[in-house]
């Protein structure tokens, strides 16, 4: 199973990158958010893996998963979603406001900014 | 008084005229007076002990220990000097600032500068542990750019502002370099301990460099040649903030620091270079530059510079006698210095202009400001009888007795200009303003002043008589300052403050100075016009052209790897952790698989393919965008399936209540935003970004890949909580306990920024709406065909019955979570959902209309509940966020248990609903439209909906 994890991660990695290369907002996002799977199935993963072990006491019994990640993954999980939430909304803003949803500045504006120096 | 009080009170007093401006300039001035006076006496109750019993009265304690970071004061006769300095000058500074300020100035923000400078300076000189020190310094800093900046109207006190703080703020970083590489010479941050260690320092091999950063500190600060350029711009400061840092306290505070670091730095053959040139060319020219200045502040800014420099040429020496005299110097000059520019604030103030072409005969009108002018004046001149004339004749003794780049005569000839020079600003500075005949041109009639502001410069000229007439009266003090300078590292000298020497070279000295500065008065027509006509470099020019350079420098290099083409810095950053990764793993060594492996499962199979598969599809057909947002799904899904298998129960529960709110965020989004992406980039892009992504998805697999099948290189952490879960937490699911207990604090930290993210996104949407964007929005037409139904009745009905058996659930797992999977983040997200599903059944504003707490107060109950719960351990005399538990019996039911942890657990529960609730709203807001009805039934028949996308022939069912 680590391969399938391992590659499952690699997928993801790979997806999230290429989403976040595009040129427009919305499949930026989208990578984000695959990148944010991917790191977070990763420090999951870096508990290692284990079946039938959560990480929940009972008597008798000594193996137990690695509870340590997955209280980081959980907040971190909880965290992406409000970081999806506002970049979600400044892209937004920038589309209704300047109908422009374009993430790199255009050529002209970074002119400018260099004639405003 | 305890030091700690004594550093402190100005630093608290600073808030009394800043929150009292409103109770009007004589409260603000009393709130400040008052302060100083009591600092002023804490610090005199130290006089017996310090200056007569000879004690350190120190103050310790210990802040950061592991970083030798403490909170450890000391009071030594040095100390005692320069805080009596800063506190009794203070004092009539205040006294005078209370009558010179006017009307239209903001007295308690004034005050509050005054006082925070006034602490930072008492921190420095009281500091033992020099990372205070810094602190402190940097602090005198800030404050004093604030004061040359308070007439904010003024270009040149900007202007003058801004160089103060480049010079001594850049002086102030290669100085914090310069410290911490003594720390590490000496082996401790303290003073106290450096002090004594005068031969290991002087030997190490970073003696040098650590010498040199410190020095550049302190000649930045006191503004040593060549840094003097930015004393006389912040002479644009009111004439308080001049007499005050500019010439009594902050500059001292690098001759301070030459003084304290005297017995470990000084005496090596570097230090006397450096430290004598760069002394004797200040000396020399600001003495020189002051001269031809027509501005009374201006010549006084120079002759300030000027002397800083004859003080740092003393202590330069490294003699014992260089140290007695700089001490007595400092004495000297602080007390006639600030009179002087308390009298040039005077004449400003009575006759409305500095510039001394404009000024002179003034003695008939304003006799008392003329005395007192006079006085200090010829003292700074070195006239006889005068304090200003003993520690000169010092200072001319020790540079005939001192010897400079192998030549014998060298200092005593330069310091005898200097001395000449000195003495030639000094008597224009009297008779260009007050002698000579009376004008009939004044832009205002001279006249003495009140009182409160004549009485200030008064009392300065005290001392300078009576130590002028009485030296004797002094020299104990002076002594014990002198020792506390040297620190043992030498006897004292056998040296006394005498006004009659004998016939000696130094009486000599001062005679060429006195009579040459007396002839070059009478010179001073032809002089000037030849100083005018000649070419010179101004400071002023060079700082600016260097300043602009260099930004244009940064500028250059800024706009060139910050083009504003995001995804370059995207590809950039992933190419460069890929290359760092496989730089790293080919110099490193792993080892082979230790762990056994799981093995393949025809779910796990499943799962991954289902994964995979999207993942391929999202990116293939990522053009169409809802198409996008399910495969998304399908991985969320996925996700929490796998997180499930393996063993993470709380993370599956977490994921798949997330993925429901982030589909449905994402959705809301898409209604505004276009829903296919354009075909962009051509066939080469596409190819270069997909290698770029496949080296990033191969190096992250590897990566984990190697983690997965190897054991944990040390033991984990992860077996304390497991071990104590139970035992400190009460609580058998671990992962829920590490939230709510053992790293509470973490969790307390998310949710506040999780809840600022949802204000974020309220405060962005509140601005686009009150922008055209809102009239754009709400008479958007319908691109789409509506559908008839807006609020579907098997919906309404439906997310209806479901929502008390979800708000049931969201309380289960809340209740379990600290003993099963579940807990407050899991159970907020379903309540969310439970409260989400009404929206979308019956029409935001139907649901608005009934939502009766706001969601940011939510928020913030939720941050404020967990906080409180945290502070609640403190009353146990446990420290924040101990939680605590016990098991409870109420007779017809089983016994329970509760933990104050759930508390806590509530306060993230409140939190999460109010910040998925907030967003998700707030995403709603936009999607009102004109005309459209707020609804009174939960469903409806929408009759105005229509079938074509010109919304004008529809009809509804």
């Amino acid at each position: 199973m680590e391969l399938l994890v391992a590659s499952a991660i690699g997928v993801l990695t790979a997806a999230g990158i290429y989403m976040v290369l595009r040129l427009r907002t919305f499949p930026v996002i989208i990578g984000a958010s695959l990148l944010s799977y991917a790191v977070n199935v990763f420090l999951f993963a870096s508990g290692r893996l284990a079946v039938f072990a959560p990480p929940v006491l009972r008597d008798g019994v000594e193996v137990y998963s690695d509870p340590l990640p997955q209280a980081l993954v959980l907040t971190a999980i909880v965290i992406s979603f409000g970081m999806t939430a506002v970049v979600v909304v400044i892209a937004l803003g920038s589309w209704l406001s300047a109908s422009d949803d374009l993430v790199d500045a255009p050529k002209d504006d970074a002119d400018e900014g260099r004639a405003a120096q | 008084m305890s030091l700690f009080i004594l550093v402190a009170l100005p630093f608290l007093g600073a808030l009394l005229p800043g929150l009292m401006y409103q109770a009007g300039r004589q409260a603000c001035f009393m709130a400040t007076f008052l302060v100083t006076a009591c600092a002023a006496i804490g610090l005199l109750t130290h006089a017996p002990a310090v200056l007569l019993r000879g004690e350190v009265v120190t103050a310790k304690l210990d802040w950061l220990p592991g970083l030798g970071l403490n909170v450890n004061l000391f009071l030594d006769p040095l100390g005692f000097m320069f805080a009596g300095l800063i506190l009794g000058i203070g004092l009539l500074i205040i006294a005078y600032a209370r009558t010179y300020l006017s009307r239209s100035d903001n007295m308690g923000e004034f005050f509050t500068y005054l006082l925070m400078f006034q602490g930072a300076m008492v921190g420095i000189v009281l500091s033992d542990n020099i990372l205070m020190l810094l602190i402190f310094w940097e602090l005198t800093s800030l404050s004093s750019f604030l004061l040359i900046g308070f007439w904010k109207h003024l270009p040149e006190g900007r202007q003058g502002a801004r160089m103060a703080l480049t010079v001594t703020g850049m002086g102030g970083l290669a100085m914090i370099g310069g410290m911490l590489i003594l720390g590490q010479i000496a082996g401790s941050y303290d003073l106290t301990v450096i002090l004594q260690q005068r031969e290991v320092i002087q030997q190490s091999p970073l003696y040098v460099p650590a010498l040199i950063l410190i020095l550049l500190g302190c000649f930045t600060k006191s503004a040593q040649f060549p840094f003097h350029f930015w004393l006389p711009h912040a002479m644009a400061a009111p004439t308080p903030v001049s007499a005050y840092l500019h010439s009594a306290t902050m500059v001292k505070a690098g001759l301070f620091l030459l003084a304290r670091m005297w017995p470990v730095l000084s005496g090596t053959e570097i230090w006397v270079i450096i430290v004598c040139t760069a002394g004797l060319a200040t000396m020399v020219l600001g003495a020189i530059i002051a001269l031809f200045k027509d501005d009374l502040k201006a010549l006084l800014a120079f002759s300030t510079v000027s002397h800083l420099g004859l003080i740092t040429f003393l202590l330069g020496t490294g003699t014992t006698f260089g140290a007695m005299a700089a001490v007595f110097h400092i004495i000297n000059h602080a007390s006639f210095k600030a009179a002087l520019f308390m009298s040039a604030g005077i004449v400003d103030h009575a006759v409305h202009t500095r510039d001394m072409k404009r000024l002179g005969g003034l003695r008939h009108t304003m006799p008392i400001t003329f005395a007192i002018a006079t006085l200090a004046g010829l003292s700074m001149a070195g006239i006889p009888l005068l304090n200003g004339f003993l520690s000169k004749e010092m200072m001319l003794e020790e540079a005939w007795r001192t010897t400079l780049y192998g030549s014998p005569m060298l200092v005593a000839v330069v310091a005898t200009v200097g001395a000449l020079f000195s003495a030639a600003y000094s008597f224009r500075y009297i008779s260009h303003t007050f002698l000579g005949a009376e004008r009939d041109d004044y832009p205002a009639a001279p006249h003495d002043p009140y009182a409160s502001l004549w009485l200030p410069p008064a009392l300065l000229i005290v001392p300078v008589i009576v130590i002028g007439l009485a030296p004797h009266l002094v020299e104990p003090f002076v002594r014990t300052v002198t020792a506390a300078v040297i620190g043992g590292v030498a006897p004292l000298p056998d040296a006394h403050l005498k006004i009659w020497h004998g016939l000696v070279p130094a009486l000599y000295m001062s005679i060429i100075a006195v009579v040459g500065g007396a002839v070059l008065l009478a010179l001073y027509r032809p002089l000037a016009a030849a100083w005018n006509g000649a070419p010179r470099p101004e400071a002023k020019v060079i700082f600016e052209g260097l300043v602009e350079a260099i930004a244009a420098l940064a500028g250059g290099i800024t706009q060139r790897l910050h083009d504003g083409r995001f995804t370059r810095y995207a590809a950039i950053m992933v190419l460069t952790v890929v290359a760092i990764g496989a730089y790293a793993w080919s110099t490193g060594t792993s080892t082979a698989g230790t762990r056994e492996m799981l093995p393949i499962t025809p779910a796990g199979l499943a799962a991954w393919a289902m994964l995979v598969a999207a993942a391929g599809c999202l990116v293939m057909f990522q053009r169409n965008r809802l198409a996008v947002l399910i495969f998304m799904g399908i991985i969320g899904l996925m996700v929490s399936v796998g997180f499930n298998y393996f063993s993470a129960p709380d993370l599956a529960l977490t994921q798949i209540s997330v993925e429901v709110v982030t589909i449905i965020l994402l959705l809301l989004a898409l209604n505004f935003l276009p829903d296919r992406t354009p075909v962009e980039s051509g066939a080469l892009r596409r190819t270069r970004d997909g290698i770029i992504a496949i080296g990033g998805g191969v190096a992250a697999a590897a990566l984990i890949y190697t983690i997965l099948i190897s054991d944990f290189p040390s033991a984990s952490i992860s077996e304390y909580h497991l071990a104590n879960s139970y035992k400190g937490g009460g609580g058998d699911n671990v992962v829920n306990v590490i939230l709510v207990d053992f790293r509470g604090f973490d969790t307390y930290g998310e949710i506040i920024v999780l809840g600022i993210a949802a204000l974020v996104i309220y405060a962005l949407t509140e601005t686009l709406l009150s922008g055209p964007v809102r009239a754009r929005l709400l008479n958007r037409p319908y691109d789409k065909a509506q559908a008839g139904d807006a609020h579907p009745l098997m919906m309404v009905v439906m997310t209806r019955v479901m929502m008390p058996i979800v708000l049931m659930v969201g309380v289960f797992i809340f209740l379990r979570g600290h003993n099963q999977p579940g807990g407050g983040f899991i159970s907020g997200l379903v309540v969310a959902i439970a409260v989400v599903m009404q929206y979308m059944a019956s029409g935001f504003a139907w649901a608005d209309n009934r939502q009766r707490y706001p969601y940011h107060g939510i928020i913030g109950a939720g941050v404020l509940i967990a906080g409180l719960t945290g502070i609640g351990a403190w009353f146990s005399g446990t420290p924040f966020l101990s939680s605590d538990f016990g098991y409870f019996r109420i007779p017809p039911m089983e016994e329970f248990e509760l933990a104050t942890a759930l508390g806590f657990d509530l306060g993230v529960f409140l939190a999460v609903v109010g910040a998925v609730m907030l967003s998700l709203e707030s995403f709603s807001r936009l999607s009102r439209r004109a005309g459209t009805e707020v609804s009174d039934s939960p469903m409806d028949i929408d009759l105005t909906g229509s079938d074509t996308p010109d919304g004008k022939t529809g009809q509804g069912v």
